[in-house]
């Protein structure tokens, strides 16, 4: 068996804000395998994207990594200083964003911001970079490649742009991509295309892949494995076809009931009552325990992270009780 | 999906009626480009047609889901719907009556009758109103309470809608987003409405908020026989709450039937593309099957049929002639050439 590309060890980052210490990331562990997909799924402010930024070294004061490691092929991430970060990132890392007008620079044409992430990691002609930049395009299936690289972004439909910032991440053959929600702006069909091309590419150059999103949906199609996350912890991780077919935590449990679509028509929803806390004030045992339906007096202290014999890893006292398969 | 919604609104009245609703925005030829015009050049206004001759019913206490991707128009249907856009072109009937031959006050009853729930709650609420003045004004400017009756009146549409009634003098932006969400709902029900038009009302929230909303949604239909017209580009949802379907494309709606039907047998090429192309949580790890191209511009729409540049089955009739709405029996409407003679 092959040692994973990514291992980030019980990571935290930290936000030192005036109103106190929000701590958006609180312990997190996950592995990532060569050519693996794993999706990282949460609702808003579960800190899905801070993880994402945290392996990316993105996170700006007040935030900060308090703690953990996040090792990428063996050498680790944490506490580099800038320069050296930069090496990494856009070489042996890569990111695409929810947004790609964020990633690409309005005034810039294309080519002069394909052929600068080239060059600054190889030492190429301007002619050769640019050829690299069109066979990027090609790959992701951007019709008349040469000619569409002297336009400006905004010269891009949507779904365009977006496969555009897929090209430049793939630039340099990245060992791990990060993904984050790079769809949900865009509509079925095209989102669909990305999603077809994001698979093949990944198995073609056998990168791996952080898909972070808020879709169980897209993750059932899409990832190997998953990770659920709830206010800055991962609640349940594992296969996605344990996780999905048999959660064995109640926050997963009740997010799968909540998706429209998968249950009889005209029935109501399951739904989790109350909202998502603020990640300022937590309660001090389990985070789930105000709005969870399997909560005891146990779960007012925080859950140790327990095996289940599918291999899944999960924090919870009570979880919800599986058929056929010992917890 | 073996089982089939049951209707709990049987077949009741006709409440909305719209018959070849068109809808054009067009933008007109500037200064420099009327100068430039005198001197010879060719500038033409340009005309978007953001809705093409669509017919549409709600029956009282029905849920109609429109979909389709961005540009598609269902937008632009749903605000001529509520009263908020008027059509460039054919009738709208509230219970039976030309909205266009309404005098004042009968025209009142249908713009209150019909009340819109937007998208986005943080810009469609004012941010320095409070919640409860955002909810009760518009009851009191119509005159159905009284100004002392007003505080009552709210607390009474928070509790309908699982907002605690002393949030009333909170500000918007002291809400979360299902709040604020409920907000926006409590105050399309303060003037008694009987159909509401949703457009993409539950998109912005998380899955486990969403599930609040859209079972509120059911049981304020169930508690006050509420229509609606539900707005969506998530087919999950619309499968969930609605009766029937409208499936739109570039300003045209290319199938409409039952909910259940067109999930179960979906008969137009796109609506067939759309479906394979949701993603579903039983179906894993699996290769997505496209449809190839984008969404082209409304402003220059392809000829004939709009969707056959990126249809597979497209024949040479397909960008000559526009499909015509063939109607079977059960009210499913199918308009492609592949039900009316074939692509040839």
């Amino acid at each position: 068996m092959s040692s994973p590309v990514l291992v980030v060890d019980n990571l935290a980052t930290h936000f030192f804000t005036r109103d106190g210490v929000v701590k958006s990331v609180d312990g997190i562990s996950f592995n990532v395998m060569p050519g693996e997909v794993l999706g990282l799924v949460g609702e808003s402010g579960s800190g899905k994207s801070v993880t994402g930024f945290s392996i990316m070294g993105l996170i700006d004061p007040p935030g900060k990594i308090v703690s953990g490691s996040i090792r990428l092929n063996g050498e680790e991430l944490v506490g580099r200083d800038d320069a050296s970060m930069r090496k990494v990132r856009g070489k042996s890392l890569a990111m695409i964003f929810q947004d790609p007008m964020m990633t690409l620079n309005p005034v810039l044409r294309i080519d002069t911001q394909m052929m600068e992430a080239v060059q600054a990691h190889e030492a190429v002609s301007d002619k050769a970079a640019r050829a690299r930049s069109a066979a990027a395009l090609a790959m992701v299936g951007i019709p008349a490649p040469e000619e569409r690289l002297s336009a400006y972004p905004h010269q891009f439909s949507g779904g365009m742009r977006q496969r555009v910032a897929i090209a430049i991440a793939l630039l340099h053959r990245p060992a791990l991509i990060i993904a984050d929600e790079p769809t949900t702006a865009l509509d079925v069909t095209i989102q669909s295309q990305i999603l077809s091309e994001v698979q093949r590419l990944c198995a073609e150059s056998g990168t791996a892949l952080v898909w972070i999103t808020h879709d169980l949906a897209v993750v059932a199609g899409l990832a190997d494995r998953v990770a659920v996350m709830y206010a800055g912890r991962i609640a349940e991780q594992g296969r996605v076809d344990d996780v999905l077919d048999r959660p064995l935590h109640p926050y997963t449990h009740g997010l799968i009931g909540s998706v429209p679509g998968a249950h009889l028509e005209g029935t109501r929803l399951h739904q989790i009552r109350g909202s998502t806390p603020s990640l300022g004030q937590l309660p001090p045992g389990c985070a789930f325990e105000p709005r969870c339906d399997r909560a005891g007096p146990a779960c007012s202290t925080m859950p140790v992270i327990s095996q289940a014999s599918d291999g899944r890893a999960y924090r919870c006292f009570n979880p919800v009780p599986q058929q056929g398969v010992t917890a | 999906m073996s089982a089939v919604a049951t209707n709990p609104a049987a077949p009741h009245a006709e409440l909305l009626r719209i018959e070849g609703i068109s809808k054009r925005f067009v933008k007109p030829v500037d200064l420099a480009g009327r100068i430039a015009n005198l001197l010879g050049a060719k500038n033409r206004e340009s005309v978007v047609h953001a809705v093409d001759s669509v017919d549409l019913t709600v029956a009282e206490g029905e849920v109609v889901g429109l979909v389709g991707e961005s540009g598609c128009g269902k937008s632009t249907l749903g605000r001529v719907i509520a009263g908020i856009h008027e059509a460039s072109e054919g009738r709208v009937f509230w219970r039976g009556q030309d909205i266009a031959e309404m005098d004042g006050p009968a025209r009142q009853v249908f713009t209150l009758g019909a009340q819109m729930i937007f998208q986005d709650p943080m810009s469609s609420l004012n941010p320095r109103i409070r919640a409860g003045e955002i909810v009760g004004e518009a009851p009191r400017v119509h005159g159905l309470m009284n100004g002392a009756a007003q505080d009552e009146y709210v607390a009474g549409l928070f509790r309908q809608v699982g907002l605690d009634p002393t949030y009333r003098r909170r500000f918007p932006h002291q809400f979360s987003g299902g709040q604020r969400a409920r907000i926006g709902i409590a105050r399309a029900l303060a003037v008694q409405p009987k159909l509401l038009v949703c457009d993409e009302s539950v998109a912005a929230l998380d899955v486990s908020i969403q599930a609040q909303v859209l079972n509120l949604f059911m049981d304020l239909r169930e508690a006050l026989g509420l229509a609606y017209v539900f707005i969506s580009h998530d087919l999950g949802v619309v499968r969930h709450i609605a009766d029937r379907i409208f499936i739109m494309y570039l300003g045209r709606v290319i199938e409409s039937g039952r909910s259940a039907d067109i999930f179960r047998d979906p008969q137009h090429p796109y609506t067939r593309a759309l479906l394979d192309n949701v993603p579903r949580l039983d179906a894993r790890k699996r290769s997505f099957s496209t449809v190839k191209g984008e969404i082209p511009s409304p402003l220059n729409p392809p000829t004939g049929c709009h969707f056959h540049p990126r249809c597979g089955l497209a024949g040479p009739r397909c960008s000559r002639e526009t499909p015509k709405k063939i109607v079977e029996g059960d009210g499913r409407m199918v308009a492609c050439h592949l039900a009316d003679g074939g692509v040839g």
